[in-house]
């Protein structure tokens, strides 16, 4: 009973803007951004690094390096802020969390990428 | 109608608004609560009403308790709270739901017993600060209390001097939470921020005074 009211609110939350995707692939956040009255959406493309948690409070880490500073910026999944998810290209890695990327600058930091 | 609900704390999930707010909630299942006395002015000096949760066996319910839910037309019911009661016609075995006394959007305070945290020292218990030191003579003194006061003149401890002890399972109130969200087909609500106690804990939901 209190188990099924648990999955109920969590899967209330989640919507299914957010395609499948894996720790390794680039992609591009459309992020909705309201500034005053108006809303526009606001794009931020880069390598997903990390997942975290689970039901609806899972959460993305996206990575990129912008002017050769390393950003990184957590996404909650089922945000009703995230507009799109584009997967721009697929990466092939080994592991679930990339946190090793943050060591590595320009062509260390490439990913090889992963045929469909 | 009754100023509060007993319910019962089923766990914490987090929430988004319409605005793409995220919010921490407590989610508490709030099935209808059961009358089962009802005090007046007249001859209790006060007015409340007391409500009952959760169904009990037959035969794990005392004689006298037994009698108490026969008189309000119910079955043994499981924990029994006393809530004010602002005046309106209840009567006994009337069963209060939860969008009767609370709506979305509403401040109110939430009461449980804390989850118990077994013999803690003063660093935990208390928050002493300790002795943030590793260095400079000291051996195994970082979470001690220190002194717990003067040498031959009062001669002993003073009463209520806060030591090493027994943590938790203490009543506390949770004033000024916000209820995000009532579904009263699923008899839950859920109100932003934590409460007191463990997962199936029992928890007593009050309007603000």
């Amino acid at each position: 009973m209190a188990t099924d009211l648990m999955n109920l609110i969590e899967t209330s939350q989640k919507h299914d803007k957010v395609p499948d995707f894996t720790a390794g692939d680039t992609v591009n956040v459309h992020v909705r951004v309201v500034e005053g009255e108006k809303e526009r959406i606001q794009q931020y493309q880069g390598v997903v690094i990390a997942f975290k948690g689970s039901g609806a409070r899972r959460t993305f880490t996206v990575r990129k390096v912008s002017n050769g500073v390393g950003v990184e910026r957590i996404f909650p999944m089922y945000s009703p802020k995230l507009a799109m998810v584009e997967i721009v290209r697929l990466g092939n890695v080994r592991r679930s969390k990339l946190y090793y990327l943050r060591d590595l600058r320009g062509k260390a930091s490439r990913i090889k990428e992963r045929r469909r | 109608m009754s100023k509060g609900l007993l319910g019962i704390k089923v766990g914490m999930t987090s929430i988004f608004d319409k605005d793409g707010n995220h919010f921490p909630c407590t989610v508490i299942e709030v099935e209808p609560n059961v009358v089962t006395q009802i005090r007046t002015k007249e001859r209790d000096g006060y007015s409340a009403v007391q409500l009952a949760l959760g169904n009990k066996k037959e035969k794990r319910t005392a004689k006298s308790m037994r009698g108490h839910f026969e008189a309000a037309g119910t079955t043994p019911k499981r924990h029994v709270r006393e809530f004010p009661l602002s005046e309106s016609e209840l009567s006994l075995g009337d069963e209060i739901r939860l969008e009767d006394v609370f709506t979305e959007g509403e401040i109110i305070n939430v009461s449980g017993t804390s989850k118990g945290k077994g013999f803690q020292g003063v660093v935990k218990r208390h928050k002493f600060r300790g002795v943030n030191d590793a260095t400079h003579g000291q051996h195994n003194r970082q979470r001690a209390p220190g002194s717990i006061g003067a040498g031959s003149d009062p001669s002993r401890v003073f009463k209520g001097m806060r030591m090493a002890g027994r943590m938790g399972t203490d009543r506390v109130t949770i004033k000024n939470l916000k209820v995000m969200r009532v579904m009263s087909d699923q008899n839950a609500i859920l109100v932003i921020g934590a409460v007191p106690g463990p997962i199936n804990g029992l928890v007593e939901l009050r309007k603000k005074q």
